[in-house]
């Protein structure tokens, strides 16, 4: 590898050849998922209905089980995937996905919770 | 060194930009995976939201146990994934081997228990159009199951089913690598295709993250 190539497209400096995570990261976070898996598991289990009504406890339920998957799925892509030491470009792709995921069950959702004329049909 | 300088495409500076490409090019491979099993993900939210009840007691015929061991496993094989792509950018060419066996070692185990699980489903009748005859009515209490409970199978099937082929897809890719790198393909400067499998391997891991509890613990209370 030649040093003095495209300096342009590399503005971080290169401080060091191998960066990314350490072994020792890659454990902590084999760990932390582990340990989210198990209190995803609990928390799904426990019932919120006593506490914030049957409609509200279930999507108590929902909240905690998908909050707790988004940050496992952060924590596999940032550090996993490295994206965490890539340029900001792998970022904004990354990103994206999740803007245009959510534009897509946003959007059809809304329609489908505002059809008042065929609420009959499903209740 | 010859191999080395043969992984360098005439058309790139030097092997960083080389990979800089590599990565941004895999990772819009995964953004349209992303929105390939994105469609799965708002069928179910739609469906879901119309036939709650029935979602709620499709799930309760899962196996919590097994799912969540499967979680495991999975995030077992991330670890020893990520392991891999380490040896390989240390130039360790028995480290990237051993490490991706094992991956594919959990990965075979995801896919075992998985097909036991499938085995259960197709004794119980609830795989629809094969083996259905549990998916309209309880033979236990002979009542009719409730509306939508069909549809809670036809999508833990295509779900399970879609990232399970992924899976059948990426364990012969690690399989390949691995020969490649006890075969001494890849080292510090050039290790790209370990990275990419790893891209891949590490993104079958997010959807089963994002399946485990939408399929299995929407009936745990």
């Amino acid at each position: 590898m030649s040093a003095s190539a495209s300096p342009e497209i590399h503005p971080e400096p290169d401080h060091e050849k191998h960066h990314g995570p350490t072994v020792k990261m890659y454990f902590a976070i084999f760990f932390a998922l582990a340990i989210l898996t198990v209190v995803t598991v609990l928390a799904a289990r426990f019932d919120f209905a006593p506490m914030l009504g049957v409609s509200m406890g279930g999507f108590a339920n929902n909240v905690i089980a998908l909050s707790i998957a988004f940050t496992k799925a952060t924590l596999v892509v940032l550090f996993f995937m490295h994206v965490k030491y890539e340029n900001k470009l792998v970022g904004l792709a990354v990103v994206s996905s999740v803007i245009w995921l959510s534009f897509l069950i946003l959007i059809t959702i809304s329609d489908y919770l505002t059809r008042t004329s065929s609420w009959h049909l499903f209740n | 060194m010859t191999s080395l300088a043969a992984s360098l495409q005439h058309h790139f500076t030097d092997f960083k930009q080389q990979k800089e490409s590599a990565v941004l090019g895999m990772w819009s491979f995964l953004v349209q995976e992303v929105m390939f099993f994105g469609g799965l993900f708002l069928t179910y939210a739609v469906y879901r939201s119309q036939y709650p009840q029935a979602f709620h007691d499709g799930a309760t015929h899962l196996d919590v146990v097994l799912g969540g061991v499967n979680t495991i496993v999975l995030i077992c094989s991330s670890l020893t994934m990520a392991m891999a792509v380490h040896a390989a950018s240390k130039g360790h060419r028995g480290g990237i081997a051993c490490w991706l066996l094992l991956t594919i070692f959990f990965g075979s185990i995801f896919l075992g228990v998985k097909v036991v699980e499938y085995k259960e489903k197709w004794d119980h009748g609830f795989i629809p159009g094969i083996s259905d005859h549990g998916l309209t009515v309880d033979h236990e209490t002979h009542q009719a199951r409730p509306t939508g409970f069909a549809l809670y199978f036809a999508l833990y099937f295509a779900m399970t089913g879609l990232h399970a082929i992924h899976m059948i897809i990426g364990i012969p890719i690690l399989a390949i690598i691995a020969i490649n790198g006890l075969r001494g393909r890849y080292g510090p400067e050039y290790y790209t295709p370990v990275e990419m499998t790893g891209l891949y391997w590490h993104f079958v891991d997010i959807v089963w993250i994002f399946l485990f509890p939408l399929l299995y613990l929407i009936g745990a209370h």
